[in-house]
This record gives C-alpha cells, sequence and structure tokens, in this order.
C-alpha cells in the first residue's frame, strides 16, 4: 500500500514538475502518464463510496422514484437498467440541492400517488402492473394532455423525470457500454474512421 | 524618530495576467534578460489535482453537472479546467438596460488558455486592411507582413497542426501533421466539396507530434479539462515554465490589480493590488508595465487607473478605452444524420475539437454582408454526457425498452455547426465602469453596452441557410431552433458568449482615436503596454489567441529592443 502510494505520487510529481513547475520541461513517457491517469481517476473516484442513503425523497417516494426510473429504462438482455445504473442516486442528490428540482419532482411524485388513489384507491407502488402501466401510458405523452389538460402536470412531469432517467442511465458505466462508446483512453496515434458505406 | 524608508524593489517590468498575452511575455522578457514581475488575480494551477482529465462521469457524485445540477448544458462543467466562468462570486459585472452581454472570466495561473478551444488561426493580410477594402472600421497601423514573422515563432513554439492550402482568407502557418478526420468529418467534407465550400484540416495548437519537450497528444478529446501531459497549448503550462527556467521571473498569485500609479512626470511607477489572501492592498515597482488580463478585465484596469494626469483614465486621452468592443458573431444549428446509426462502436475521440473546419470560402463575391466568417462543427460518438438525450428523449416520448433502444440508435447521429463571423466596432458596443457597483474587493466594475447591426444578423442569416444546405446536402435532416425575429434573431448569440471580446484598447497611428501605437505602447504613457486583444483593431473570423501571442510576442521584443538602448 505504502510503496503504491509513493509510487503514484513519485508518476504525478514527475508530470506536474515537467508540466508546471520545472525548469526543463521533458518528454513524459506515455506509459507513465497513462498510468497517472487511471491514478487521478481512482483517487477521485475513491472520494464518495459506500451504499447511498436519500437525501431528498422519504424511503416510499424513493421507492417510486426508483421503480419509475427502471420502469423508463428497463433492464434487458444488453444491460442493466436505470436502477442498475445508479439514476435514482443522481436524481435525489441532485434535487436534495435544488429548489426548482424539488418542486418538479418532489411534487410530481406526489400528483402521481393522488392521482393513482382517485384512479385506483392506491398509491403508484400499490398499483398492480397494469394500472401502473395505464398511468404511465397516460403521462408519457404530451398529446393525451391536449386531450385531457388534467393530466399536462403529470406529463410534464413525467417528461422532466424522463431526461433525468436518461441522464443518469446513459452517464453511468453501464450506460455508457450500453451505447458502445470506445475512447477515453491513450491512443499514439488517431486511426480515423473505419470504412462504412455512405460515410 | 524618523522612520526608515526602504527603498521598494523595482522590477524592469510588471506583467499584469498570465493568460495568452502575459505568458508570451514573460517568456520573451525573461529569456531576453530582463526582470519580471507578474500578477495573476487567480491561484496557482496544480494539474495533478485540478485537472480531470480521464475521469468518467460516474466517477463524479454530481456526474459533471455540479451541485443542484446548475452546470447542465453549461461550458463550464465539473470537467473543464478550473475556474473559468460566467459569473465570479463577489466579482460581478453589469449590462445596462436593453443590452445582454456575458463575460467569461478565469482566475487561475494561465487565464483562459486554459479553457480554449485551441484554434490557432492567422489573420489574412485583407483583416488588417479593413477600411481601405470596404470603407469601414478602420486599418491596423500594421500589416499582415509585419505580422507574420511572429506568427512563425509562434506557431514553432507552440506547436499548431494544419495543412498548407492557399486559401487567401486563412494564410497557412508552420503546421505539424493534422490528425486524420473523423466519420463524422469525412462525411461533412464530401457535402461541402460538391457545395464549393472549403472544408480543410482544423489548425489547432495541439501537438500531433513530440514538440520542445511535450509529448504528442493521445487523442482523448478532452483538451478542455486540461491536459496533464501538456500535449495541448496553455499558457500555465508552456510560456511560465520556460519564464521560470531564466530564475528573473516571480509570480504573484492572488492578486488582483487595482489601479497602475503614476509619478510626477507622468509615467507608470507600480501596480496597486489586492491580496486576496489577506485583503490587504500591495504595491509592486516596475520601470515599465505590460497589461495583460484581457480586453475588457485590461481596459477596467486602464479606466480605474485615474489621476490628476489622467482623469478619464490611463491612457485614455483619446476616450477610446473600453470603445470598440467586438465579439464574434455566433449561431449554431444541427443536423442528424441516418446513416450514423450504421457505424460499429469504435473510437471516434481524437484531439479535443474538431480535425475539419472551413474557412471563410467566398472572398472573391460580392455578399449580402460585408467581412466573412467560417464553420465549426463536431459530434458523433464522442463520451456520452448530462443533457445529451434531452432532444431524444423529447422526441420518442414514452417509456421502456423502446426509447432505450431508440436513444441507442440515436446515440452519435448528431453534428452541431457553429459560425464564427466578423463583428464591425459600432457606437452602441462598449464598456465603461459602473457608477453604482464596485466589487469585494472594492473596484468599480465594468458595465456592458451591446448592440448587434444588421450586417451580423445578415451574416447569421446566411450561416443559418449554410448550415441547412450542407446538412441537407450530406444527407441529414436539418435541426435548428434559430427564428428570424426575436432577441436572438437567426440564432445570434449574446455578445460575449463566443469569448472573443476584444478591441478596448485599440492600437494606431493617431493618438486622437487609438490608445496604443503599432507596438501595445500607450500613446499617454510611454511606459505601460496592452499586449491582450484589447489593442485588436478588427475582429475578423478568426479566434483571436494566435494574434494575441504573435502581437505580445512583438510588443515584448520591441521591448527588449528599448531596454538594450537604455530606454526603460
Amino acid at each position: 500500500m505504502t510503496t503504491k502510494s509513493i509510487s503514484r505520487r513519485d508518476i504525478l510529481k514527475t508530470l506536474t514538475m515537467g508540466a508546471m513547475a520545472g525548469s526543463v520541461l521533458r518528454v513524459i513517457p506515455a506509459q507513465a502518464a497513462e498510468y497517472a491517469h487511471h491514478m487521478v481517476a481512482a483517487e477521485k473516484a475513491a472520494t464518495g463510496a459506500g451504499a447511498y442513503a436519500p437525501k431528498f425523497f422519504a424511503s416510499q417516494q424513493y421507492r417510486t422514484l426508483q421503480a419509475l426510473c427502471q420502469a423508463i429504462i428497463p433492464a434487458d438482455s444488453d444491460s442493466g437498467g436505470a436502477k442498475e445504473a445508479g439514476a435514482p442516486e443522481f436524481i435525489d442528490l441532485l434535487t436534495s440541492e435544488n429548489p426548482k428540482y424539488q418542486l418538479k419532482l418532489g411534487g410530481g411524485m406526489m400528483w402521481l400517488d393522488a392521482e393513482c388513489m382517485d384512479r385506483y384507491d392506491k398509491p403508484y407502488l400499490d398499483c398492480a402492473p397494469k394500472q401502473q402501466e395505464e398511468i404511465l401510458d397516460l403521462i408519457a405523452y404530451s398529446k393525451n394532455a391536449e386531450k385531457d389538460p388534467g393530466l399536462s402536470q403529470g406529463v410534464e412531469f413525467f417528461a422532466f423525470l424522463r431526461e433525468m432517467t436518461a441522464d443518469g442511465f446513459f452517464t453511468s458505466e453501464i450506460g455508457i457500454k450500453y451505447l458502445g462508446y470506445v475512447g477515453n483512453t491513450y491512443l499514439l496515434s488517431f486511426p480515423g474512421c473505419p470504412p462504412v458505406p455512405e460515410v | 524618530m524618523a522612520q526608515v524608508v526602504r527603498s521598494p524593489k523595482v522590477y524592469d517590468v510588471c506583467i499584469i495576467g498570465s493568460g495568452a498575452a502575459g505568458g508570451t511575455a514573460a517568456k520573451v522578457l525573461t529569456e531576453g534578460g530582463l526582470s519580471v514581475v507578474m500578477l495573476e488575480a487567480g491561484p496557482p494551477l496544480n494539474p495533478e489535482k485540478d485537472f480531470k482529465e480521464h475521469v468518467w462521469p460516474y466517477q463524479l457524485p454530481h456526474r459533471g453537472v455540479g451541485v443542484g445540477g446548475e452546470h447542465r448544458h453549461e461550458l463550464n462543467d465539473e470537467f473543464i479546467a478550473p475556474n473559468g466562468a460566467w459569473e465570479i462570486e463577489g466579482e460581478p459585472y453589469t449590462s445596462a438596460p436593453g443590452s445582454q452581454f456575458r463575460w467569461f472570466r478565469s482566475r487561475i495561473v494561465g487565464g483562459r488558455t486554459n479553457h480554449w478551444g485551441r484554434i490557432a488561426l492567422r489573420f489574412a493580410p485583407v483583416d488588417f486592411r479593413a477600411r481601405s477594402t470596404d470603407g469601414m472600421g478602420d486599418d491596423w497601423p500594421i500589416t499582415y507582413e509585419e505580422v507574420s514573422p511572429y506568427y512563425d515563432k509562434v506557431e514553432s513554439y507552440i506547436g499548431v497542426f494544419g495543412t498548407k492550402e492557399n486559401i487567401p482568407s486563412a494564410p497557412d502557418g508552420i503546421f505539424l501533421p493534422p490528425p486524420p478526420p473523423r466519420c463524422t468529418e469525412t462525411m461533412v467534407k464530401k457535402a461541402c466539396d460538391k457545395l464549393n465550400i472549403h472544408c480543410v484540416p482544423s489548425r489547432m495548437a495541439i501537438l500531433t507530434k513530440p514538440l520542445n519537450g511535450r509529448a504528442a497528444c493521445h487523442y482523448c478529446d478532452q483538451c478542455g479539462r486540461g491536459c496533464i501531459t501538456a500535449s495541448n497549448f496553455s499558457s500555465s503550462q508552456v510560456m511560465i515554465p520556460p519564464a521560470q527556467a531564466t530564475g528573473r521571473f516571480t509570480l504573484i498569485t492572488g492578486a488582483m490589480a487595482r489601479e497602475i500609479v503614476v509619478g510626477k512626470a507622468g509615467k507608470a511607477e507600480a501596480v496597486a493590488y489586492i491580496d486576496k489572501a489577506t485583503r490587504s492592498e500591495k504595491r509592486v515597482h516596475a520601470r515599465a508595465f505590460m497589461v495583460a488580463a484581457s480586453a475588457c478585465e485590461s481596459a477596467r484596469l486602464l479606466l480605474n487607473s485615474r489621476s490628476a494626469l489622467f482623469p478619464d483614465g490611463l491612457a485614455n486621452s483619446s476616450g477610446a478605452v473600453g470603445r470598440y468592443l467586438t465579439d464574434s458573431v455566433g449561431s449554431a444549428a444541427g443536423g442528424y444524420f441516418p446513416q450514423l446509426e450504421k457505424m460499429p462502436p469504435h473510437n471516434h475521440d481524437g484531439v479535443g475539437g474538431m480535425h475539419m473546419y472551413m474557412p471563410w470560402w467566398r472572398y472573391d463575391r460580392k455578399n449580402d454582408f460585408l467581412r466573412g466568417y467560417h464553420i465549426e462543427f463536431g459530434g458523433g460518438r464522442g463520451m456520452p454526457g448530462v443533457g445529451d438525450f434531452d432532444r431524444i428523449c423529447e422526441e420518442q416520448e414514452g417509456y421502456g425498452t423502446s426509447l432505450k433502444q431508440y436513444c441507442r440508435s440515436r446515440y452519435g447521429t448528431y453534428i452541431g455547426f457553429g459560425g464564427r463571423g466578423e463583428m464591425i466596432p459600432n457606437e452602441n458596443s462598449y464598456c465603461d465602469i459602473d457608477p453604482n457597483t464596485v466589487d469585494q474587493w472594492g473596484i468599480p466594475v465594468l458595465r456592458f453596452h451591446w448592440q448587434w447591426s444588421d450586417n451580423e444578423i445578415k451574416m447569421a442569416k446566411d450561416m443559418q441557410e449554410t448550415f441547412r444546405s450542407i446538412v441537407e446536402t450530406a444527407g441529414g435532416k436539418f435541426i435548428s431552433r434559430a427564428k428570424p425575429e426575436g432577441r436572438r434573431p437567426y440564432g445570434i448569440e449574446d455578445g460575449g458568449v463566443i469569448i472573443h471580446e476584444l478591441g478596448t484598447a485599440r492600437m494606431g497611428n493617431n493618438p486622437k482615436t487609438s490608445v496604443l501605437n503599432k507596438h501595445c505602447q500607450a500613446h499617454d504613457v510611454n511606459n505601460v503596454f496592452v499586449t491582450d486583444a484589447a489593442a485588436f483593431v478588427t475582429n475578423p473570423d478568426k479566434n483571436p489567441t494566435l494574434t494575441i501571442m504573435a502581437l505580445s510576442w512583438r510588443a515584448s521584443e520591441y521591448l527588449l529592443d528599448q531596454a538594450k538602448k537604455g530606454g526603460l
């Protein structure tokens, strides 16, 4: 452990000296640079470990958030869903810090439960899967609000939650893998475009 | 009891600001044998600690958008190199009623060179002869031929890739080889060829080969985060270190310049600055001063340096300080390209920015507007970020596996285009001192006045039409939020948004209409130089940084020459 952290510091120091403070600019070996990149990344990743405790949503509401996120981007044969990707944590964290999000998402979640109580006599989480699907089908499309203005708050809430869920999923490790992004690495030369018809 | 009066240390030159202009001056002056002290309003830079190069979004709890998502859709997200911001707490600026202006500032060693797009374009000969060419604006007191040797020096030292193209609007430089184009760029290039629009390798201050002790680029597309291997240009990593190596360089960080103090003989003697750490005022003495704090910050310092000799501010007998403020004309649009859905996953990163661009191509004919613009573009399979799927979600709606698959099919199929055009200075666009506001250091702040003229609006309209024709010729679907009417007709950006603000202490042969002579030396006070983009007479469709460095290098050599002759 000690050896590792010393060698890490040494490499980082070498880079810093070479680039910043040193009297001589030196060539930095490719491997050292790559190693340092991973070290910096690992160090940054290490802060904020541990199980997530919701900061804004109460436990019942947080479970509803998780269920909605997973409905928006579910697990399938290709990858896990928004829940596995940490989207609910991301959304809860940002919401806890932003009064506008608290209004949109906190309020929206209350709206959803109230609407489910009206329709099915149960909050969203306790509804049968068919009922959950029915209400989501209503608030997931803006054209429904044109027909029934009573749904417009729900539609607005869901549109925002959909964007936030997409943010949380597609910036996660599994989401990035699902998209097939290749990069954020160290190349000695850039290969250009692989041959593809029409491109 | 008599107080012991110790004579303060007097440096040869005091440079205010550590960015493109200040860094260049520091290197040239110290290597030329002068002692230099530099004031920087921000803290030192520590790449090891400060840069988020190669960090994934999921390694940050806020995924890059900061507390409460405040940087969603903003330039200054959590990944960007430190201390570049549209708003700085405790250091406001204001806009006059009816004016919209945004001011991006950096408080850090290296200034905005830590954040810039690394686009390094030479001005063309015609750009120095604006009035002679079309009767608008003014000519520079210098020609392309006089600046060209300094472009050579800057490019040779910092490293710029590009290709020789012989395009009159975009002079060739001393270039490293360019990286090969990405798929998106190959596709757009084909469309441009059909439309007779030049589309050529871009010119960027990023090393495709090792140069002067710096390693070559490793193609991670993250220049804006700061580069630990210093493979792209920043003043902090490329200009300051050689100055430090001379042993004649003193850097004072956390030093906010308040006033240039003038002696009885009318020469500048010292800079009064606020030491931010102690909130106390200090002075540093020198024989000559290079103001290089960025165009508007430099104007602010001159305007705030009022004295009995210079009641309207230092070097401002012409009244031109703060005037002639311009920014680039910017307008953006994009396209969706269905053929890109077939692209197999592959590394599309490349350098941090475009590999190809479109220099101004209609220089040989009469257009609906004067001057010209170039086009920057980018897109494709980049690292996903927060906000990237907003439009796709809005389009598709719904939820579930179909939404998830739709997002994947659309990933990497968008290309964005941005025009960067020339604004002609007008009397309604300038900055002055806000009579009612000071910052937390007690320094009066700038107030911006801004108005685009018809020429710029026509240019933005033309940009939108060109983007549409490129997108459609390339087989894409054109996407634009720009509308002909409203506050931002044809999507023209607010003043300052392109971050090419300049002209606020322009050079000229006539001391009645200009602040500086052709050596960036103040007409009124011969030991004060302004070497940032405040000195510019025109704002052609070329990103200003390369020219800032060329002019600062040139002014520094002039100052060295004067010093040798005993003129300091």
